[in-house]
């Protein structure tokens, strides 16, 4: 049989190279201190995609026992969210809406220098190298990220007719993959849009009506608690977000936490509690 | 009072109430800022006009329009300034760790120093109010003219005589243009924060926002032009 | 020597009421029972996060582990198309009945009906769960659900959410987790993988889990263990699974006893993204619906393979599925469609770089949904052009975009390059109706089973087969097990927890200290190519046996030259792809085993000894060139069991009986 894939090697090996000088954040935990590790990166086929780029150097730095660059990533394909890194100072790096994973080497130039640091923020703690701990985004989640409907209990999905203006504008907010650019790109490390997108999918559907309030306030005390800063509305997010979730996003969840403020404080009935003897 | 502490928890204790406060209290603010520049651009339509405006601000009432007015932009201002500061302290602390390789992609100049035209406008403020207000060290509270056989403060010689001395005026320039920077991110902002921008409005807000600002440089900045040119004189 | 003995345990009684009578007859378990017992749940994709929410819901008490750092990242994610459900929403003929009948036809009459008819009867639930949990499914301008079609059916019965359908489906999955992690009757262990099943006394009892990011190694015990951690496609290195999925956990659990069946289904998609060169980390699929609108075509003459495709004319095209399956045409199922292909590019007709691609063209959808769009008006073509293009994009936007981020290509401009990739894994642990492995209490849900697709799995059915598993079918069916176990009869103070974690430490160890000179990659994409050349999309006896005979000097070498550099005591991400070859290098074998023994061509395995000639064309048996059944010898499941040696490992056969659905040739003409 032939093996196709070996006929395709040999002729691309042609492809277009570039030689960059990188240079990689590098820390050995989260309580070390980092540095900037000086790498020549030659040779990189242009149709690689960034990951692929950084697949070939720690196979170099292995082949001297080096140490391998820690970085996340898994899906490959801008779906998981996994990958992130701040390239030359922009999360995901030059293409917009792009995640570092589906980032090509085609966009830089031979002889380029490229920065590739960790997302920074005091809520996402560096693990090691490029790799940082999101949980703070799991916490929000937990903190009404979701409608309590048990399995099973649901009626007939068509039975609640829903306008397509109101599921495709709410589908607009949850193409977000929970990446974090938002957060790393925010000169205040603000979770804002994160926030904004998870809280505004549901809000923007009859479904999520029942828990709105609750959800809102819920989501941003647990947002504020984890050490995320305030958005100034600078909207560096929105142009670093890979899936281009916009900050209307944001300006709904401001008013939908001003209305959950006076519904909570004002109008919202006082209950005897109980009631499930 | 249960409910009080309640809401004081939900605004002053979160992010968003937090920013809240300083977009009403900014409003006002900004509000005040058109006013007062309109009464001022009263100089152009001669001394007395000015004068029978500013007569009016002080006997409005009985004289209590003007501290009920001074005691509220002093509460705006208190919160909007000390608002703002914490909001500040609490950015920083979330963004320790500064990138090697600092880029921005959209945020404006004005959104990025929005604390330094702030603070900048506070010790204008400070200034002004010595200045004009409470005038200190200068003549100006000995100004009077006849209005309609009534005594009254000369304010058209106060603001000619004021702007004549030229660190005032410079001073009182540059900090026109820390306005004009702060309200061209501030008056956008305030209705992204109040939840009142939309994807259809957001870029008529942006525009307006831009354009307020505009007007009260322009506006102020003229009257000083003015004296300096001696237009008015 | 064996004494396994195989009960599927299928209910007694007429195929439609048996899930019905089973749900009825199964035990129960009291509410204020519920929350003694304990189960763990490995893997947080659609049928991991889905059991182990609606578990927690009815009062479990339940850990669940995943090595992503979110539970909200598994790779069910990354499905694209959608996801089937008989809701006959279209009014187009669709029922229970017929999404069973499709199941089972395009899994070529490998699979178990009372598997199948139970996922078709499930399917209408999971829709109207979904839609409850707030997934934005794609609407009509009236506010209901919008359908589409999908290959190897006929009806428009499958559901979307733009072309991410699995990231809303598992995003809604997740949100219920959440909800009963914040309820603290879920504790999740993201960054943690499981490298070892514990065995009590015969029954699945616990685990042996590594903390990704500390290293630690430590041990959970529970009345029982489910396994969702998908499929073995990157045992070919490549394929369009995330770099992370692995056959560790049901490769462990068959170790220690577990049956794996069918492990040679596998299935490649027709439209992926093609190769680009030998750094290719992974292969990007393009959803195949793209196959509604796209039309499939290579050059009639080798010649004009080089030339721009906007050069070579209508008539020297061929659009080779439209013309050998007329009805279905471009929406012919995945293993025809990726096995055209591969002829095409065999006969040195492919395109792109290296001739491994065919076209995918939206000229004439962009031209048709542009007159549509017109509506009749007279307009210039320019203009048409631009409305048609809008239509397209509205549907397929992300999936253009995305080509074009890969290829640097536009989709809209120049008919796109396909290829086939692996995809999916159809085979899996055997289960039986309850989806319980041979080891009681060990269950096993979603890709990680063997149990729906036969040996081809239908579009839009993975995502099906996950939350029918997660949501619907496991909160029942666990119960009639854990009724018999006493609640946290077995805790980590056992001695076969010592053990298996002592295992994976000097495991862990061994690797650590080999010190070779090839890296694990290297070793990786060496069993992906053997593995793709001598077992994918098409197979023979002489390239298994020649696979059969390299891989386990291909193991031995690891052993001895692999270099994992670092420690266990922190993150190392060469040691989690050690450990994952190595086990993936031990599974190939399985693989090929199984490959060899089954002599007939079906689904997702396709041995080229066995397919029709141009004689059985003319004795109309069967299109020349298909694969060709063997339905007397080999209409059963043949589950593997581990002996402490891959090459004698033992097969038992389940027989499939088909009561229903009748064999049939499986013709897509």
């Amino acid at each position: 049989m032939p093996s196709l894939f070996r006929n395709f090697y040999l002729k691309t090996s042609m492809a277009r190279t570039l030689n960059l000088h990188l240079k990689i954040w590098r820390q050995p935990g989260p309580d070390a201190g980092g540095w900037f590790q000086e790498i020549e990166a030659s040779e990189i086929p242009e149709t690689a995609s960034f990951l692929e780029m950084l697949d070939i150097v720690n196979q170099k730095l292995i082949s001297v026992s080096g140490d391998p660059v820690v970085f996340d990533h898994d899906c490959r394909e801008g779906i998981c969210g996994t990958c992130g890194m701040v390239i030359n100072g922009v999360p995901h790096g030059p293409q917009r809406g792009t995640t570092t994973c589906q980032l090509h080497m085609r966009t830089f130039n031979d002889g380029d220098t490229i920065w590739i640091e960790p997302f920074r923020a005091k809520a996402f703690p560096i693990i090691k190298d490029l790799m940082v701990n999101r949980s703070g985004f799991d916490r929000i989640m937990a903190a009404g990220g979701f409608i309590s409907v048990r399995t099973g209990a649901a009626q007939d999905a068509n039975a609640l007719p829903i306008s397509k203006e109101a599921a495709d504008s709410s589908m607009d907010a949850a193409e977000c993959i929970g990446c974090g650019a938002c957060v790393a790109s925010c000169k205040n490390a603000s979770a804002m849009l994160f926030t904004a997108a998870k809280a505004g999918q549901f809000n923007m559907l009859p479904q999520g009506q029942p828990e709105k309030h609750r959800r809102v306030l819920g989501m941003v005390k647990t947002m504020d608690e984890a050490g995320f800063g305030n958005c100034t509305n600078q909207y560096e997010c929105e142009a670093a977000c890979p899936k281009r979730i916009g900050v209307r996003w944001i300006s709904k969840l401001n008013r939908d936490y001003t209305l959950a403020v006076v519904h909570d404080t004002l109008l919202a009935p006082v209950g005897k509690g109980g009631g499930e003897g | 009072m249960s409910t009080l502490t309640h809401a004081v928890a939900l605004t002053v204790g979160s992010s968003i109430g937090k920013k809240a406060l300083v977009a009403v209290t900014g409003a006002v603010l900004a509000g005040f800022v058109l006013g007062h520049m309109i009464g001022n651009l009263l100089i152009f339509a001669g001394p007395d006009a000015i004068n029978e405006y500013g007569h009016l601000l002080q006997t409005m009432l009985h004289g209590m329009g003007v501290w009920v007015a001074r005691i509220g932009l002093l509460a705006c201002t208190v919160v909007h300034v000390v608002l703002t500061v914490q909001l500040t302290r609490e950015n920083r602390a979330a963004r320790p760790g500064r990138y090697g390789y600092d880029a921005t992609i959209q945020a404006t100049r004005s959104s990025r120093t929005m604390i330094f035209s702030g603070l900048t406008l506070l010790a204008f403020i400070v200034y002004h109010l010595m200045h004009f207000t409470l005038r200190v060290g200068n003549e100006y509270a000995t100004y009077k003219t006849t209005l309609h056989g009534e005594q009254v403060h000369d304010v058209y010689r106060m603001v000619i005589d004021g702007f004549s001395w030229w660190p005032a005026s410079v001073f009182y320039l540059i900090a026109m243009a820390m306005l004009c920077s702060h309200l061209s991110h501030g008056v956008s902002s305030m209705f992204q924060t109040l939840g009142l921008s939309t994807p259809r409005t957001m870029g008529t807000f942006r525009m307006v926002g831009r354009a307020y600002a505009a007007l009260i440089f322009g506006g102020n900045a003229f009257i000083v032009l003015a004296v300096w040119f001696k237009w008015v004189h | 020597m064996s004494t396994i003995m195989l009960d599927a345990k299928i209910p007694a009684g007429p195929l439609a009421q048996k899930w019905t009578r089973h749900k009825q007859e199964s035990k129960l378990i009291n509410p204020a029972n519920k929350r003694k017992f304990t189960v763990l749940v490995v893997g947080s994709g659609l049928a991991g996060a889905s059991a182990a929410a609606t578990l927690s819901e009815l009062g479990y008490k339940v850990k669940c582990f995943c090595y992503q750092d979110s539970a909200r990242r598994a790779h069910s994610i990354a499905a694209q198309g959608g996801i089937n459900a008989a809701k006959n929403y279209q009014n187009d003929g669709d029922s229970v009945h017929r999404l069973f009948y499709d199941t089972i036809k395009g899994g070529d009459f490998r699979a178990r009906e009372a598997n199948v008819y139970r996922l078709a009867e499930v399917s209408s639930a999971i829709i109207d769960q979904c839609v409850a949990q707030g997934v934005p499914l794609a609407r009509e301008y009236g506010g209901l659900l919008a359908n589409r079609s999908f290959g190897g059916s006929q009806v428009s019965r499958t559901f979307y959410a733009r072309g991410q359908t699995g990231q809303q489906l598992l995003l809604g999955a997740y949100s219920a987790l959440s909800k009963e992690i914040a309820r603290g009757n879920v504790q999740m262990f993201p960054r943690t993988e499981m490298l070892e099943l514990v065995v009590v006394e015969g029954h699945a009892k616990g685990i042996v889990v590594r903390d990704m990011v500390s290293g630690e190694v430590t041990v959970h015990a529970a009345d029982a263990v489910l396994l969702a951690t998908g499929g073995y496609g990157n045992v070919f290195y490549l394929s369009t699974n995330a770099k992370g999925c692995n056959t560790t956990a049901i490769w462990r659990a068959h170790k220690k006893g577990a049956l794996f069946a069918n492990p040679c289904y596998t299935q490649i998609h027709p439209t992926c993204i093609p190769v680009s060169g030998d750094y290719q980390s992974k292969l990007t699929l393009m959803s195949e619906s793209l196959r509604n609108d796209g039309r499939v075509w290579v050059p009639k003459k080798k010649e004009d393979c080089g030339k721009h495709p906007s050069e070579i004319p209508e008539d020297a095209r061929d659009y080779y599925l439209e013309r050998k399956y007329p009805s279905y045409g471009n929406l012919a199922p995945r293993d025809i469609s990726s096995r055209s292909a591969k002829e095409a590019c065999d006969e040195g007709r492919g395109v792109g770089p290296g001739g491994l691609g065919v076209y995918l063209d939206f000229a004439d959808a962009i031209e048709r949904y542009g007159k549509d769009r017109a509506g009749g008006r007279e307009l210039p073509q320019a203009e048409l052009q631009r409305l048609g293009k809008e239509v397209v994009a509205e549907k397929y936007g992300n999936l253009f975009e995305m080509y074009e981020q890969i290829t640097g290509e536009s989709g809209y401009e120049r008919p796109m390059r396909i290829y086939p990739a692996v995809h999916y894994t159809m085979g899996g642990l055997w289960v039986d109706y309850n989806l319980m492995s041979n080891l009681p209490g060990l269950f096993v849900l979603g890709e990680a089973n063997f149990s729906d697709h036969g040996a081809n799995r239908l579009g839009a059915s993975a995502l099906m087969q996950g939350l029918a598993d997660g949501y619907f079918v496991i909160p029942t069916t666990i119960a009639p097990y854990l009724a018999t176990q006493k609640p946290g009869s077995v805790t980590t103070g056992h001695g076969a927890f010592r053990e298996a974690a002592e295992a994976v430490n000097v495991r862990t160890k061994k690797m650590l200290d080999i010190r070779g000179k090839r890296s694990v990659d290297s070793f990786h994409r060496e069993l992906g190519l053997l593995m793709w050349d001598e077992c994918g999309m098409a197979r023979s006896d002489e390239g298994l046996r020649r696979a059969l005979a390299r891989l386990p000097e291909l193991r031995e070498e690891f052993w001895n030259n692999v270099t994992v550099p670092g420690s266990g005591t922190d993150v190392n991400q060469e040691l989690e792809k050690a450990g994952r070859l190595a086990d993936f290098l031990e599974f190939g074998e399985l693989m090929c085993i199984d490959a060899l023994h089954r002599e007939e061509s079906c689904g997702g395995h396709f041995r080229v000894e066995h397919q029709y000639t141009k004689d059985d064309e003319a004795k109309k048996l069967g299109q020349a060139g298909e694969a060709r059944r063997n339905d007397e010898a080999f209409t059963y499941v043949a589950a593997w069991e581990y002996t402490g040696d891959i090459a004698r490992s033992i097969l038992h056969k389940e027989p499939l009986q088909f009561e229903e659905a009748h064999l049939a040739v499986r013709s897509y003409v």
